[in-house]
């Protein structure tokens, strides 16, 4: 077999088409439709419960969808098996196969094949030392999975999914359960991996940090729901729901009323403006999108805290309204002192505001 | 200060850890448990040993030699052999079925599948006395095509094979739950079929408590006493497995004879107890090692 073969698949596109699951009564998912395209690698990321690990599982064919379809390339996939899918699905917790070899948790998916698309032993073998050269393990062949690092695992369980020539490449919270430093070196090397092999893949995590730096494109979920699929640049600067907004990255929001074109809280203006008719909504800023102001309409607060950030400080300011507490947080310069008790004024040069339907 | 210091230097000497007990108590928990040890377990084992070469070896030979005991030995070999693979079988897809798949009536199942353990086993023995004696609905038909199951060798199996039941299917349901499905699943993506999946992964990863739950199912299969002793009818050389030989023989004050017989069960024990060691030694290692 040529090298170039086990390098380099041939892409397949995804399409997920009003796809809805559910679990005893409970939605896991409410019709989501979604098109990945080939070679891309797409993040699915959303806290837990969102639904994001049913759809991995509804595309490999894990679970069955109570209704919509799923397409790879022009073939509907929906009423295939898992094995008739043929995709390579990497576990949370690896899923290696304990009582074998690495060599043999590798060159699984062909063994199991029926006798006459097995490829010869030889050529098994050279397979495996071809993926283990690919997955930076050369030489752990006869190695047990209980004597590999977490590292080493996940890339052993890469190995093995990618031995069969999967159409999709689908990874669930790939880098869950290693510890922070692995998983920065572990993100670069997948990332280099995906863009030497090739495969449409898939990946779930809860790590917004992970999906925004590895993904081409990353698909919010909440609930059930696609909230946005967009790049990283579009998710964190262009949110469109109040949900992505509070979810990526950090955030603060404001009740706030429009009138006139000028924003109101609390009937004061903020110095800000919105175009549009009067009405209610939600405003949202991020803490480093914002300025000090001293007079003037601003908003103000008694700062309740204030904390070290990396390259930043954060103040908390309390932002008491007649009804409810509001609590927000905004950098400030790393050289302002800032006491505890003490008033600071501010206002948003970069913002958002969802109006209330 | 200086009065902190000094009963700190008083204490410093009496440090000891919170979970480990004074010497004396120590000494003393230790004493009880081996007491009751040698007078509740090896006791009765000596003493069992003890009867049976009381009149020399050759009685001992005689005792286990003769055409009635080696009918009992033949027959209780018979009903293992039967009733272990049955249950080995029934209790492999009891577990799967509890600890892989989700659905109604589940913790019924599970207390049913308990049921053999929590009825005496008299009162099992009895079970098939309804179903299949002279008074009953099956047992006529059965009899009316020449089939007899009360009082022959299919009851003794019968009942061997209910009171049986929860060993191999008890020893995999919690350990099939802890491993959960991500193995299976796993091999299925990457094209596996059911059976190789269950061959090449599943068996694999259940093997020593699998081992361990026969182990048990046969022990308990050759000396269950209660349900075979309902369903037997105790015809010599015919319907005797070893227990109710041992029973018998003791009832004609024929006690070195009876103990002859009961050291072979004895050693069945000693024997299972022996491998079951081994196994958990295996068994610990393997699972210790094999956390991912």
């Amino acid at each position: 077999m040529p090298v170039a073969d086990t390098e380099r698949s041939s892409p397949m596109e995804v399409t997920v088409s009003g796809i809805s699951k559910q679990f005893d009564r409970y939605p896991a998912l409410k019709d989501v439709s979604l098109k990945i395209n080939s070679g891309e690698l797409i993040a699915l990321l959303g806290p837990s419960g969102s639904g994001k690990t049913t759809l991995l599982r509804l595309i490999a064919g894990l679970e069955q969808p109570n209704g919509g379809q799923i397409l790879f390339g022009d073939e509907d996939a929906s009423q295939k098996t898992v094995q008739e899918r043929n995709v390579g699905f990497v576990f949370q917790h690896y899923a290696l196969f304990k009582h074998m070899t690495v060599a043999e948790n590798i060159a699984f998916g062909l063994k199991v094949r029926p006798a006459e698309s097995r490829p010869p032993k030889a050529e098994i073998r050279k397979r495996v030392s071809d993926l283990l050269d690919m997955v930076h393990l050369p030489g752990l062949e006869k190695r047990y999975p209980n004597q590999l690092s977490g590292g080493q695992r996940q890339r052993v369980a890469l190995a093995r999914a990618v031995a069969i020539e999967p159409k999709v490449l689908l990874l669930d919270e790939p880098f869950g359960a290693l510890d922070a430093k692995v998983r920065k070196e572990l993100r670069r090397w997948l990332r280099e991996f995906h863009d030497r092999t090739g495969h449409t893949t898939v990946f779930v995590t809860h790590d917004q940090e992970e999906a925004l730096e590895l993904a081409d494109r990353v698909v919010v979920m909440s609930q059930g729901r696609i909230e946005q699929v967009g790049s990283a640049d579009d998710v964190y600067d262009r949110p469109n729901s109040p949900f992505v907004f509070s979810f990526i990255g950090e955030s603060s929001h404001l009740p706030v009323r429009i009138e006139n074109g000028a924003v109101l809280f609390q009937g004061q203006p903020i110095g800000i403006s919105e175009p549009g008719p009067d009405g209610e909504g939600m405003l949202f800023f991020r803490p480093q999108d914002v300025v000090e102001v001293n007079d003037g309409p601003r908003l103000t607060g008694k700062v309740t805290a204030s904390r070290r950030l990396a390259g930043a400080r954060i103040a908390e300011l309390d932002i008491s309204d007649e009804g409810a507490a509001h609590h927000v947080e905004i950098g400030v310069p790393l050289e302002t002192r800032v006491e505890i008790g003490g008033e600071l004024g501010f206002r948003p040069v970069h913002w958002k505001i969802f109006r209330n339907t | 200060m200086a009065t902190l210091d000094h009963s700190n230097a008083a204490a410093a000497p009496r440090f000891r850890d919170a979970a480990t007990e004074p010497p004396g108590a120590k000494f003393a928990l230790i004493l009880i448990a081996i007491l009751f040890l040698a007078f509740f377990l090896a006791l009765p084992l000596v003493s069992v040993f003890f009867e049976a070469f009381r009149k020399g070896p050759e009685a001992f030979w005689e005792a286990i030699s003769e055409p009635d005991a080696l009918a009992a030995i033949r027959l209780t070999l018979l009903v293992a052999v039967i009733a272990v693979p049955l249950n080995l079988v029934f209790g492999v897809a009891a577990a799967w079925a509890i600890a892989k798949f989700e659905f109604k009536g589940k913790a019924f199942l599970i207390t049913l599948i308990d049921l053999p353990f929590s009825v005496s086993p008299v009162i099992s023995g009895l079970v098939f006395v309804v179903l299949f004696g002279t008074h009953s609905v099956l047992g006529p038909i059965l009899n009316s095509y020449g089939i007899e199951i009360l009082f022959a060798v299919p009851g003794i199996v019968l009942a061997t094979v209910f009171v049986t039941f929860p060993f191999v299917a008890r020893e995999l349901i919690p350990l099939m739950q802890e491993q959960g499905s991500g193995d299976e699943e796993a091999a299925l993506s990457l094209g596996a079929s059911g059976w190789q999946a269950f061959w090449y992964v599943t068996v694999p990863n259940i093997r020593w408590g699998l081992l361990y739950g026969v182990l048990l199912c046969n022990a308990r299969a050759m000396g269950e006493f209660g349900a075979v002793s309902v369903v037997s009818g105790h015809i010599r050389g015919v319907t005797n497995t070893m227990p109710l030989h041992v029973e018998i023989l003791y009832n004609e004050y024929n006690v070195s004879a009876a103990f002859a017989v009961a050291t072979l069960l004895a050693g069945l024990a000693l024997v299972t107890l022996g491998l079951k060691t081994v196994l958990e030694l295996r068994f610990g290692a393997g699972n210790a090692g094999g956390r991912h």
